[in-house]
């Protein structure tokens, strides 16, 4: 960081670093992504980048290493989000070294705060080069930016760039590139009074002197009286002390003291520049587009039914539109085991591990591809219009009560889509304990992993009952109890094991935007091709596990052993089940796995699942991706339809327990669905949730209750079900 | 700028609509920095352009962006209705 000496600008052979930094939705993963051709995710909300991202950009021909940060309101972090960017500015990441040159990223439709922390960056001369942002959505009202007097005015580089249109980034790479030879001085005469100014310097080097290095802001802020690190070091310092208090008894005699006067004239500053630089083409409309959307979207009474609907109608659709599709990918799959499957007739053992494996694995989670392509899409349209922002504005007061800040609705939206991003989104609440309380709530949001087992239980017991409609619907109920079984949670959370004092909820809503279909298309196919690469890896793997602890050991001799067994069984049990079904039971039964089920099957008994229920759940702890391949595994080698159809939906339905009563009920339907929808069954969320918390505490915890809670909720309803009848 | 009066007008006074301006601001509370990092510096007027649904929080414009407090947290913040210029 650059101080009251000026600092050396660090001469090196290798490649420059140049940071993006700014004010939060400025834009700067958007220049980020144009200038490296990366596709880091772009969100119409602040705080949609939490972490420091490098990417290479190619600038006059030479390699530079460009560095993505979380947005900044002022060079005084209060979230952990800002804490990343503000390392990375001043320098305190390990291995990394104190960018050679910021690109400060400025929204040009909202240029007064914008200039607030370029007036800080300026001050802690910084070299800065400036690329001004959302001059297209400007136009649209009206207005443009004389970019010439602004450079003047700022005294550095001001290039306007559209960067998901490619418009300016040509001019930006030729400006870093200039900049990086010879940056240039940045104004730093924000209009403080003079006096003051000649102060601050002296006390600065004063301090200097002493060993403290401290900005210039920092020395004027204490002067003025108001809250800093420097008072503090100062008490101990009698002589510092004094000359402390002569500037100020000095300035004192010119007028009070007002530590209003620091934020003051910096805005003061930044909106005579503002109206300097804008010029209006057309007048305001009375109304803009975003002031209508937002007259419904945030409305007294039709904010929050318009939200539920929005969530209504995502979830409906992901049941409809995805029907056919899944059919055919169901239909491709029950035509491949169809094909390859006699090729293998020859070996038995290869032939089971193709079709019984390989194939139900896979089939079981690729039919599942289209939906979460779906959600994906209408997650990325609401993150990229900015109605998560809305919703966060519309929920804050009931999260208040329970203890949350509205903040934590934005991360706890995302969670929808997954735990793990999630998790680290819950960066941007300020406040330590708010934070806590989102990060250990933000699992119980249904993520895109437990779509599967929702759509293939409602599929096989809630559609054929009461049809699509009613099934749509339990989807979007699904979604809805993790919220809903959240919010006491959070509220014990609150009242007895997280401590700490609460800090305010301060959220910017930005202007509408229509999405970038660009971004939508990328979100998806990333997503789409994360989805694939688990299917062809994990799934593959696991698949081939699961067969074979369920297929091996099979003594020899064993089948003849069952067949005499089925022989003796009384004539009215061998009428429900033929011959072929009762061997293929028993040695699944007798299998590995299967005895291994059978031991823990007492424990989930009471919630009514049987040991294949069981051991998919428990094959699915270290990822809950797993549970829809492991039972297309079980029920396809054990399960009781005769013909391998792959349809895991039909063999649920009919699956029985040994004494031929249905296995799944629709109330075991209910409790599995809701088993997989509170249930901790997810290592990576594990492992971020620990590293963000910096603790085995909060993980374990964590673990612990969402276990319990799924567990006691399955045996629950299933017991419930049981009174009814 | 520092002969304002105060009017008593607090933050859970205030109606859709309505305009505003900062009087002062207290200089040793915590929560009230980020605040006035974000524009609402002493003398810096805003909008009231909504009331959430329960009351709480509101959205205000304030040079020339939208943004969200809760009533009960600006407490370091006075204020004063300014009248609508006719
Ligand atoms: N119209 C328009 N939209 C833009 C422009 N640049 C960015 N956007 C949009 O503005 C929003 C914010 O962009 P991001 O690149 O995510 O902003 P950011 O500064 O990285 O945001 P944080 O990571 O949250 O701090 C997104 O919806 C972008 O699509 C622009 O020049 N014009
Ligand atoms: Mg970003």
């Amino acid at each position: 960081m650059s101080h009251c000496h000026p600092a050396t600008v660090e001469e090196s052979s290798e490649t420059a670093l140049v940071g993006l930094v700014g004010n939060p939705n400025a834009g700067k993963t958007t220049v980020f992504n144009s200038l490296t051709g990366s596709f880091q995710k772009v969100g119409n909300y602040p705080g949609v980048t939490v972490e420091k991202v490098t990417g290479a950009a190619d600038i006059g021909g030479h390699k530079v290493a460009l560095i993505d940060v979380p947005g900044l309101y002022s060079l005084e972090a209060a979230s952990e989000d800002e804490r990343v960017a503000l390392d990375v500015i001043e320098g305190r990441v390990r291995d990394m070294r104190s960018p050679d040159l910021l690109v400060y990223v400025m929204d040009a439709s909202n240029l007064e705060r914008n200039l607030y922390l370029f007036t800080h960056l300026a001050e802690a001369r910084y070299p800065l080069v400036v690329a001004l942002t959302m001059t297209d959505m400007l136009e649209s009202e009206g207005a443009r930016v004389d970019t010439r007097r602004m450079s003047d005015m700022l005294g550095v580089d001001v290039v306007p760039i559209v960067g998901h249109r490619g418009r300016g980034v040509r001019q930006l790479r030729e400006a870093i590139d200039r900049n990086l030879k010879s940056p240039k001085r940045a104004e730093r005469d924000f209009g403080f009074p003079v006096a003051l100014e000649k102060r601050v310097e002296e006390l600065c080097e004063q301090l200097a002197l002493a060993g403290l290095d401290y900005p210039t802001s920092e020395v004027r802020q204490a002067l003025l009286g108001g809250r800093s690190d420097v008072i503090r070091r100062v008490e101990e310092m009698p002589r510092l002390r004094e000359a402390f208090e002569a500037a100020k008894a000095d300035l004192e005699t010119e007028g009070p003291l007002r530590p209003g006067l620091e934020a003051g004239t910096r805005y003061d500053w930044a909106a005579m520049v503002q109206k300097a630089v804008v010029r209006r083409t057309r007048p305001p409309k009375r109304l803009s587009p975003t002031d209508r959307l937002d007259w419904i979207l945030t409305h007294r009474v039709f904010g929050l039914a318009v939200f539920l609907a929005i969530m209504y109608l995502v979830f409906q659709s992901i049941y409809t539109f995805a029907l056919p599709v899944m059919d055919a990918v169901q239909w491709t799959f029950g035509r491949l085991s169809d094909l390859v499957s006699p090729a293998l007739a020859g070996s038995p053992v290869i032939q089971s591990a193709v079709v019984d494996g390989l194939i139900a694995g896979l089939s079981a989670m690729m039919i599942f591809l289209p939906q979460i392509l779906i959600l994906f899409f209408f997650i990325t349209l609401l993150e990229g219009t900015g109605y998560l922002a809305r919703a966060a504005f519309l929920m804050d007061r009931l999260l208040g009560w329970c203890g949350l800040n509205g903040r934590a609705f934005i991360p706890l939206l995302s969670s929808f889509a997954c735990a793990i991003p999630g998790v680290m989104a819950a960066r941007v609440i300020p406040d330590p304990k708010s934070r806590l309380a989102t990060i250990l709530i933000a699992p119980l949001m249904s993520c895109s992993a437990r779509l599967p087992i929702y759509l293939l239980l409602i599929g096989a017991f809630v559609e054929p009952q009461f049809g699509a409609a009613w099934a749509g619907f339990a989807l979007f109920a699904m979604h809805l109890l993790g919220l809903l079984v959240a919010i006491p949670i959070v509220f014990v959370l609150n009242r007895g094991l997280i401590r700490g004092k609460s800090l305010p909820f301060v959220l910017e809503l930005p202007p509408f935007q229509w999405p970038k279909w660009r971004d939508v298309w990328r979100t998806m196919f990333l997503r789409g091709k994360v989805f694939v690469k688990i299917a062809g890896t994990i799934i593959v793997a696991m698949s081939i596990l699961i067969w074979a602890l369920l297929y091996f050991p099979r003594p020899a001799g064993e089948t003849a052993i069952y067949e005499s067994q089925y022989a003796t069984l009384p004539a009215e049990a061998r009428e429900k089940v033929t011959q072929e079904n009762f061997v293929q039971r028993r040695q699944i039964e007798n299998s590995y796995l299967g005895r291994f089920g059978k031991t823990i099957e007492p424990v989930f008994r009471p919630a009514g699942f049987d040991w294949r229920l069981s051991t998919a759940i428990l094959a699915a702890f270290p990822a809950r991706e797993v549970v829809v391949p492991s039972l297309g595994i079980i029920f396809s080698l054990g399960g009781d339809v005769d013909q391998h159809s792959g349809d895991l939906r039909q063999a649920l339905s009919e699956a029985t327990w040994p004494d031929g009563r249905p296995l799944v009920t629709p109330w075991t339907a209910v409790g599995l669905m809701v088993f997989f929808a509170l249930c901790c069954q997810c290592m990576g969320t594990l492992a971020t949730v620990r590293r963000e918390t910096n603790s085995w505490k909060w993980p374990l915890f964590m673990f612990a209750y969402m276990t319990a809670l799924a567990y006691l909720a399955a045996v629950g309803i299933n017991q419930l079900g049981r009174l009814v009848g | 700028m520092d002969n304002h009066r105060t009017d008593g007008l607090k933050f859970s006074g205030l109606r859709q609509g309505m305009r505003a301006r900062v009087v002062s601001v207290c200089a040793h509370c915590p929560d009230v920095r980020r605040l006035v990092e974000m524009g609402l510096t002493e003398g810096t007027e805003f909008r009231v352009v909504k009331v959430a649904p329960l009351g709480d929080p509101v959205e205000i414009e304030v040079r020339g962006y939208r943004l969200c407090l809760r009533k009960g947290e600006v407490a370091g913040i006075e204020i004063e209705q300014v009248e609508a210029a006719r």
